[in-house]
């Protein structure tokens, strides 16, 4: 397990490379939009990746909510944070996209709307694991996470109704996919998949090495709370 | 329900008595009311088209006051342990708790309406009728979610704000929901009808699931 | 400006960051098993 880190680090390092020459040199260039276009490879390879990871995060909770698994939870608050690194990215090259090209940074969008709700719930669920008792942190971002994704439906129809009733433009591209152009996208996507994985994988292990200190450090106290009393 | 309805007589006579929270609510309202009359002013076509945010907005801070201090009773007095080992359902309780506020936030309402008719020269050019519809539909959207994070944060630090931190990214379609269904029936250009099944969707899904997951929430630690 | 670059950069900048606090954060950890494995 552990020799597969690296490896799998120095696979991702290349395949990132490679997915970004395709980006910028093979991919030909759009019609209307020019090279600002290529954005499209970073920006929706990040929204399916984040949507991906918001996922999991929904599955861990609820089988941590069933069965009270430690690493269910851990699992949860792993891909919460990345996720949330993902949508910040989402949210970034989506105005810097949307500027050059229709002269705005932001519009009511529905896909970016959706990412916007998103991002606010999973920062609001990362607040919550922060700022709450830890041994009821697990459960209650469980049960946040379980009311986020209740959340997700309604705020796609709503945000839906709204656009048709205040029509605006479309970021990151509507209508038909040139091939080509889907061939790139697909070679970026898998990339920034490796990548989320092997930061999530960091991530885990970071975490289960601070709950195994917190641990002993709990043990410490408590030896030493007995031997001082005993002296 | 015996248990639902005691609790909640018991609320409601409490703060009849003490007039905290509905006191506290409308002092706020009025604040905000007041210092949005001076931020804008417009003209009676343009306040067709803000008064539903500013209502909206205005009528969710007060609510935020109102649900912060919902389970601070029964957190001074020790009173959830007892909860707890009882063999009461705690949705007896969460019931109760969530119609006071739902009472409370109605009050408000409906004393703050006619300040905001006169302070914006509001009159309704499509169906009046549908606006009493939005407002409890609405109320309830806020109030269930607002009570069911109010006691998540019961033992979280800074729990004032961890209850607007929580409640308001996930109440986003239902505030949109209120807001575009008000500004349709004020301006009478568009159907609301499309909202108001929305936030009644909205109040299905987040009462069931308050329901199904407030025991679970009480018992944690 | 070049926004395609903004973009691209912008999405490195992200990344590495958050990849800096995990560094941190290891390396902090490390510091305190050191701590424990001495007493």
């Amino acid at each position: 397990m552990k020799r597969a880190f690296p490896i799998l680090g120095v696979v991702t390092a290349a395949l990132l490379s490679y997915a970004l020459y395709e980006a910028l040199v093979v991919a030909p260039t759009e019609a209307t939009m020019g090279d600002v276009q290529r954005i499209f490879y970073y920006h929706v390879p990040s929204a399916w990746t984040a949507f991906l990871l918001f996922l999991i995060n929904f599955v861990a909770s609820v089988v941590y909510l069933i069965r009270r698994n430690t690493k269910a939870d851990i699992v949860a608050l792993v891909t919460a944070e990345v996720g949330v690194v993902f949508c910040t990215v989402v949210l970034i090259t989506g105005p810097i996209w949307a500027r050059p090209v229709w002269g705005i940074w932001w519009t009511w969008d529905l896909r970016l709307t959706l990412t916007l709700v998103l991002w606010l719930i999973y920062v609001s669920y990362l607040v919550l694991r922060r700022f709450s008792s830890s041994g009821q942190t697990p459960l209650l971002a469980a049960v946040l996470a379980v009311f986020g994704a209740l959340d997700v439906p309604l705020v796609y129809f709503s945000i839906w109704y709204f656009r048709t009733q205040h029509p605006s433009p479309v970021i990151g591209g509507g209508g038909s996919l040139d091939p080509r152009m889907g061939r790139v996208l697909l070679i970026n996507w898998a990339a920034f998949l490796c990548f989320a994985f092997m930061v999530c994988w960091s991530r885990y292990r970071l975490e289960h090495l601070h709950r195994e200190v917190e641990e002993m450090q709990a043990l410490e106290s408590m030896l030493e709370a007995k031997s001082g009393s005993a002296s | 329900m015996s248990l639902t309805r005691a609790t909640l007589a018991k609320d409601l006579r409490l703060e009849w008595r003490s007039k905290d929270a509905i006191n506290s609510m409308l002092f706020f309202a009025l604040l905000v009311v007041v210092i949005f009359s001076f931020s804008f002013d417009p003209t009676a076509e343009e306040s067709r088209q803000i008064a539903g945010g500013l209502v909206w907005v205005a009528f969710l801070f007060a609510a935020v006051v109102a649900l912060n201090q919902t389970w601070a009773r029964e957190l001074r007095n020790q009173v959830l342990d007892a909860y707890r080992v009882s063999p009461a359902p705690a949705n007896s309780l969460f019931l109760a708790k969530a119609f006071g506020n739902f009472i409370f936030v109605s009050v408000l309402e409906v004393l703050m309406t006619p300040l905001f008719i006169v302070f914006y020269n509001l009159r309704a050019l499509g169906p009046a009728y549908q606006l009493p519809m939005v407002a409890v539909a609405g109320t309830w959207a806020i109030v269930v979610n607002g009570t069911f994070f109010a006691a998540m944060s019961l033992r979280t630090r800074s729990r004032e704000i961890m209850l607007p931190l929580l409640l308001f990214p996930i109440s986003i379609p239902a505030l949109l929901a209120m807001v575009e269904a008000t500004t349709a029936i004020l301006t009478g250009e568009a159907s609301a009808k499309f909202w108001i099944v929305l936030l009644v969707a909205y109040d299905v899904v987040f009462t069931v699931g308050s329901l199904w997951l407030f025991e679970t929430v009480l018992n944690a630690e | 400006m070049n926004y395609l670059f903004a973009a691209y950069a912008a999405t490195w900048i992200i990344h590495v960051f958050y990849l800096t606090t995990l560094v941190r954060r290891y390396s902090r950890l490390r510091k305190e098993i050191e701590d424990l494995q001495r007493k």
